[in-house]
């Protein structure tokens, strides 16, 4: 999968599922300051990737997740 | 240090009867219900299908789908009517309430519908899917916590869960709270959204609830001799209470005064109601010494009232040992027969009814009262409201547990 495909995907699981504004969902979004979404919700949004990509995610890996970007990239290099 | 006297400066609703505190006043004097057959989920295999449910409201269209999807349904009506009632008492111009301001909210059993989806979710796919945010939905006081958030309120916060007694504690609470000084401003009342498969059928199981499928609309009929059980219902609704010196000092409209709180507990049995009602007449006489009157002053009660054969009886006669010959006399009704049981919000609900019954000199009917029961002998206000001057309004709530509260309002 390339990784605009990944971004697709994960924009549209942002959208459609935790209900965010599709115009914010950018690369370069912040999760936590530019799309509200605060520790609880990183849990969430992890269990959303699981299930949509068939990976398990380590609580590690996210370490230096910060951006869309950041977990689009994380996202492609498992895939 | 003498005791401050406290008032009601804002009202907000949400509940079977409407969506705000006008459309639920003309339907109480009108005496329309609001329970009909349940639309939210299926009931096929349920020994009871109807409810009180809130209608015409999508919280996603209301807060938007990211905040509306991390809260409960409980939390998403207490912050409906906090919103309504700040509003209504002129607060909502800032942007943080401050700590001047605390909270009092009541609940029953909290965000039991989040309960029942993360079980099923962890028996159908594991710990590992169970949902993040159940925690903070389900727990007891998550809508304080939400609702504190939302305006920040940043004073006391409590959360009383004395079941069908918890909203009209938490009044109680607040009354005290601002009697003796804590803060000037308290947001109070209570919500319930429990209307859930596995509440329905546990209640059922205890024979709490009408089943009456067929006649949803006549099912909840206090103090009639065919009465069969309470019907469960939904809803929040929301009090601002405040010192009558801080009401004043920035010239807010003030619906009544808010004088008497009396809480006690049975200490008998967990669902039945003590003979006589013993704790329920202890709960009134501390509230009417409270209030500095007498039981004869007492122009109208909003009875618990709940539909079931036991709590009519008794509270009819803890009415009567209360009042002496002056029950007979006293107008009575229960709101609870057009809106079903509001659980850990019908205090709150009910405080609202006393108070816009004082304010509009009327008192709302208890419908579907057409064969009054023999034990329950007195002036229940059947089927239609009746218009009547009330300087003083007593409002009783009695809750699983033993709890029992009662408030008494005063026309300002």
């Amino acid at each position: 999968m390339e990784v605009n495909e990944v971004f697709e995907k994960v924009k549209n699981l942002f959208v459609e599922e935790l209900g965010i504004d599709a115009e914010k969902v950018t690369m370069e979004a912040k999760l936590e300051e530019d799309l509200e979404i605060d520790s609880l919700g990183i849990v969430e949004v992890v269990m959303a990737f699981e299930d949509e990509f068939g990976i398990e995610i380590d609580d590690e890996e996210l370490t230096d997740v910060g951006t869309v970007g950041q977990a689009v990239n994380l996202l492609h290099s498992k895939l | 240090m003498s005791k401050r006297r406290v008032v009601v400066t804002g009202l907000g609703t949400i509940n079977p009867l409407g969506n705000n505190v006008q459309d639920t006043w003309k339907n109480l004097v009108n005496g329309v219900s609001g329970i009909d057959s349940i639309t939210s989920f299926d009931t096929s295999n349920l020994p009871v299908t109807f409810a009180g449910e809130v209608k015409n409201f999508d919280a996603n269209e209301y807060m938007g789908k990211q905040h509306a999807r991390k809260l409960d349904r409980s939390g998403h009506l207490s912050i409906y009517a906090t919103e309504e009632a700040l509003k209504d008492a002129e607060l909502n111009s800032q942007e943080r309430l401050g700590p001047n301001v605390g909270i009092v909210f009541g609940t029953g059993i909290g965000g039991i519908g989040a309960t029942e989806d993360a079980v099923r979710t962890f028996d159908e796919r594991g710990p590992s899917r169970v949902n993040p945010l159940a925690i903070t939905q389900l727990m007891p006081n998550s809508s304080t916590g939400q609702v504190a958030i939302k305006f920040g309120i940043e004073g006391p916060s409590v959360t009383i869960t004395t079941a069908c007694a918890a909203s009209a504690n938490a009044v109680g609470e607040a009354k005290n709270m601002i009697e003796n000084g804590i803060v000037d401003i308290v947001v109070t009342g209570g919500t319930e959204s429990g209307t859930t498969p596995m509440t329905i059928a546990a209640f059922a199981q205890i024979r709490a609830l009408s089943t009456q499928n067929d006649n949803p609309k006549e099912a909840c009929k206090p103090f009639d001799k065919n009465r069969d059980g309470f019907v469960m219902g939904e809803g929040s609704t929301v009090l601002i209470l405040e010192s009558e010196e801080s009401a004043k000092s920035r010239n807010a409209e003030i619906y009544a005064y808010i004088d008497g709180y009396g809480s006690t507990t049975d200490a008998y049995h967990i669902t039945a109601p003590a003979e006589g009602g013993a704790g329920a007449v202890k709960a009134m006489e501390k509230a009417i010494e409270d209030a500095g009157i007498t039981p004869s002053d007492i122009d109208y009660i909003n009875a618990h009232g709940t539909s079931t054969p036991a709590n009519d009886k008794n509270e009819t006669e803890a009415i009567k040992t209360v009042l002496g010959e002056k029950a007979s006399e006293v107008v009575i009704s229960s709101t609870k027969s057009m809106t079903g049981h509001l659980l850990g919000g019908g205090g709150a609900f009910e405080s609202m009814a006393s108070i816009l019954s004082i304010k509009h000199s009327k008192v709302p009917p208890t419908i579907n009262l057409n064969d009054p029961d023999e034990e329950c002998d007195l002036n229940y206000t059947p089927n239609d409201a009746v218009d009547l001057e009330i300087n003083t309004a007593m409002s009783n709530s009695f809750g699983f547990g033993g709890h029992n509260a009662v408030l008494v309002f005063k026309k300002s």
